[in-house]
């Protein structure tokens, strides 16, 4: 992300050479690149293990909704299951046993609703991503169904982990 | 999505600051000074202002290229075969090549036409002619995909297609070799008697995009050339130029260039409709094929057709019209104001342009000079508006800037020359290195033309670029006409023989342009939604593999239990809903060609095991990491042979927790030993 940010910034100074010709103009933005550069900080919401995206608090709550679990279901099967599997095993990505054990509800949602942006910034994703060498496709889920989602990986949990949504109390 | 906001952002501090140093175009190139290329150059990452779309000629496709950077964005087969990603050879697109002749994998492809309303480019859909076996294609401009493709039946070299309609109502098209009609066992000398030539209205469905082959109209036995649709005053007109009014069938080159001038056919299509409605048409049987791809599916359907609607001018008084034109003309060109149509005859040195105006009068007065079978002939002097004296040799084809100007390209004197419509005073003129035909303004047949750049398209491309061999790529020629003398800034190759093209302005199909198919709407009948689903299913001697791809494998990867002598469906789903990460599917001994197939979409390859062995299958587009990884095996026993049928995917860990827990255990103590 960072990388594209500032690639953007260079093509705007380019463009502005291109078009005035202006050498004075291009060398204060690329100072100001570098500034921006510096400035540059982790977000509060990877600081609290909530990963980087649309959501910064999803509520969960008992007992479990059965439709959305259907629901999500039915997605993991289409867009998921190809690459994971519900017990702990790991094939192309990890296992979803014990996800919503090991992370919270915001970051499972963020990692499939804005993966690209959780690949370059989320220093967990990252670490996945070095595990499995393999990035997770942009599979377009909508921010609905991806709550449907965890809501499948929380009955998953229960059943197969025998507790669910441990991440929320770290 | 922030990456496209972003770039989104320089593109548009690019425009902001473009304007800050000056709004007109010629003042930017002063700014620019020294290097005309610098025009035409786009940062890498930064996107062109234009789509031009040129029709692939004799490779029987179109190619969109970005305007101004020339750069190629796509190859988009349309009535040519494409190995390079299966079309024509995938089960689902084999239909589109059927036609009344049986498959024809191959055509000609000639005219550009993009859709239009209320006179302007809407960015929907593009049109091209087939001018072998008299074809019409439509391409999805969402997706860049051919999906329908309509013949013209009883026409020969249907190279007068498919000219549009203001609010894209008709396609219009011309016979350029007159035939006999029906066709029949007759000697070639009976041309005058028996020959006939059709001009077809195929009406284009103002939801869908659907074709329909309306109604044509019989004429008399010419060669209808090349034609243009009016707009504005002249909406609902229509101008062919026509060739061999000598109704010669030999040795044209001579015999057709007798007479000082040709006829151009001058037709009031919205009378034609109202003899359609009234009936006045005969039926006549004969055998068409029209095939579309279903939107849902995305499979082609053929149907063939076996009735067409013809209406006689003799029968339909006011309908058709000739004006002589010089002599054998090649263009025929329609103002941005529908006011002015311009005539080049291509042995003539001088080129005509009528008046919209002096033509209604001339019909209402009945100028006539005499007629043709039946038809009226307009006098010549009555419908000139104004002759272009000596602007060059052999005068082609003619666009507009929307400024008052028109361009014309001439095929001899190599040069395109830019003059005023009004006074017909010429402007400037320019060399092309050489022999142009077709050149293209963005919009410069519409009522809007962009009039900022023209590309120039030679049919000959000498010493222009590295030699390849005898034959060489054909050269395009970006001028930019924003001032008031044209400026050469670009020069690129082209692929086929592009006959024409047509610009339209990027915003008008980009923020349209689908990235991937929705997989929940994905209605193959044979998809599989989910890898779970995968499958292999035998029916007598076809077997069907139900079969997935994801970064980075193919599901199932090993299977066994085919048969020499079977046929073999690969139906692939691709399971990614991301952008540009299209899936490959290739097995070796396939005697037709791969699949690429897109996110969230089904395709099918036919496979027949001649030999018994151990058969590779891969993806062949580079897509992950693990890309080289993306393979698998299919063996195939003997014919007769009882190996049961059996697929998988790593079925051991799949199915046995331990085994796998085991396996990956193993696997990250290796991996720390090597560290």
């Amino acid at each position: 992300m960072k990388t594209i940010k500032i690639l953007s910034t260079v093509l705007v100074g380019m463009l502005f050479i291109y078009a005035c010709g202006s050498k004075e103009q291009s060398s204060s933005t690329a100072e100001k690149q570098t500034t921006e550069k510096q400035e540059k900080k982790v977000p509060e919401t990877i600081k609290m293990g909530k990963g980087v995206g649309e959501f910064t608090e999803v509520e969960v709550s008992d007992p479990l909704n059965e439709e959305w679990t259907k629901r999500g279901e039915a997605i993991y099967d289409m867009k998921c299951s190809a690459c994971h599997k519900l017990t702990d095993q790991r094939v192309v990505g990890p296992g979803f046993q014990g996800v919503t054990n090991r992370r919270k509800p915001e970051w499972i949602m963020n990692m499939i609703t804005n993966v690209d942006v959780m690949l370059a910034e989320d220093p967990t994703a990252q670490k996945l991503l070095e595990e499995c060498m393999t990035r997770m496709p942009n599979q377009n889920i909508k921010p609905d169904d991806a709550r449907k989602i965890l809501e499948f990986f929380r009955n998953n949990d229960m059943t197969k982990a025998g507790k669910k949504d441990e991440a929320i109390k770290s | 999505m922030k990456t496209h906001f972003l770039n989104y952002a320089a593109g548009l501090s690019l425009i902001f600051l473009m304007a800050s140093c000056g709004n007109q175009g010629s003042e930017t190139s002063q700014v620019l000074g020294g290097s005309a290329a610098e025009q035409a150059y786009v940062a890498p990452g930064e996107y062109d202002e234009f789509y031009a779309f040129m029709s692939g000629g004799y490779s029987g496709q179109i190619t969109a290229y970005g305007l101004p950077s020339g750069r190629l964005l796509k190859e988009i087969p349309v009535f040519s075969k494409y190995p390079e990603n299966g079309y024509g050879y995938s089960e689902e697109t084999k239909a589109m090549f059927n036609t009344s002749y049986g498959e024809v994998p191959w055509d000609d492809s000639h005219h550009i036409e993009l859709s239009q309303t209320n006179g302007e480019f809407d960015g929907r859909w593009l049109f091209v002619n087939g001018n072998n076996t008299p074809r019409i294609a439509r391409v999805d401009l969402k997706t860049f995909e051919t999906v329908e493709i309509l013949e013209i039946p009883d026409v020969a070299g249907l190279h007068c297609a498919p000219f549009i309609t203001e609010n894209s109502e008709y396609l219009v098209s011309g016979t350029r070799f007159s035939v006999p009609i029906p066709q029949k066992d007759v000697p070639i000398d009976t041309y005058k008697q028996n020959f006939k030539g059709l001009i077809n209205y195929v009406s284009v469905d103002p939801e869908h995009g659907h074709m329909e082959l309306a109604f044509q109209i019989e004429m008399p036995g010419f060669n209808y050339d090349l034609a243009r649709n009016g707009k504005g005053k002249s909406h609902g007109w229509s101008f062919l130029t026509t060739y061999n009014s000598e109704q010669e069938h030999s040795l044209l080159e001579v015999n057709a260039s007798q007479k000082d001038k040709d006829l151009m056919a001058v037709i009031n299509w919205k009378k034609a409709e109202q003899y359609m409605k009234e009936g006045k048409f005969t039926e006549r049987e004969t055998s068409y094929f029209h095939n579309l791809m279903n939107e849902e599916t995305t499979i082609a359907e053929s149907e063939e057709k076996t009735l067409t609607k013809i209406l006689d001018p003799k029968n339909c008084p006011d309908m058709v019209y000739f004006i002589p034109v010089p002599k054998s003309p090649h263009g025929c060109d329609v103002d941005p104001t529908g006011e002015y149509i311009v005539g080049n005859g291509k042995l003539s040195a001088d080129m005509s342009v009528y008046s919209f105006d002096k033509i209604m009068k001339a019909i209402e007065e009945k100028k006539f000079d005499g007629e043709f079978d039946g038809i009226p002939i307009i006098s010549y002097e009555a419908a000139l508006d104004g002759i272009v004296k000596k602007p060059g040799l052999g005068p082609l084809h003619t666009e507009f800037d929307g400024k008052g100007n028109a361009y014309t390209t001439f095929f001899i004197s190599s040069e395109v020359v830019k003059w005023d419509v009004e006074s017909k005073e010429i402007l400037d003129r320019q060399s092309t290195f050489y022999s142009p035909g077709h050149l293209v303004i963005p919009g410069g047949e519409t009522r809007k033309p962009d009039g900022k750049y023209l590309v120039a398209m030679n049919k000959i491309t000498k010493d222009r670029y590295l030699p390849t061999g005898p034959e060489l790529a054909h050269s395009a020629q970006l001028f930019d006409i924003s001032g008031d003398k044209m400026k050469l800034i670009l020069d690129f190759p082209t692929k086929g023989e592009p006959h024409y093209a047509q610009a339209i302005a990027a915003d008008k199909i980009q923020p349209n342009s689908v990235k991937f198919y929705d997989i929940e709407n994905n209605k193959h009948p044979h998809a599989t939604l989910g890898e779970s689903k995968t499958k292999v299913v035998r029916d007598g001697n076809e077997v069907h593999v139900y079969m997935t791809a994801i970064r980075s494998h193919l599901a199932p990867d090993n299977i066994e239990g085919f048969k020499v002598g079977d046929k073999v469906y690969f139906h692939l789903t691709n399971l990614e809903q991301d952008w540009d990460v299209p899936h490959g599917f290739a097995i070796q001994g396939a005697t037709n060609a791969e699949l690429l197939v897109m996110p969230g979409q089904t395709r099918t390859l036919v496979w027949e095991p001649k030999k018994v062995g151990v058969f590779a299958f891969y993806c062949t587009d580079f897509c992950s990491a693990l890309h080289q990884e993306m393979s698998g095996y299919a063996r195939v026993s003997p014919k007769g042979s009882d190996v049961p049928l059996k697929w998988g995917l790593n079925e051991k860990l799949r199915e046995n927790e331990q085994a796998a827990h085991d396996f990956y255990e193993n696997a990250k103590q290796n991996a720390n030993i090597g560290k």
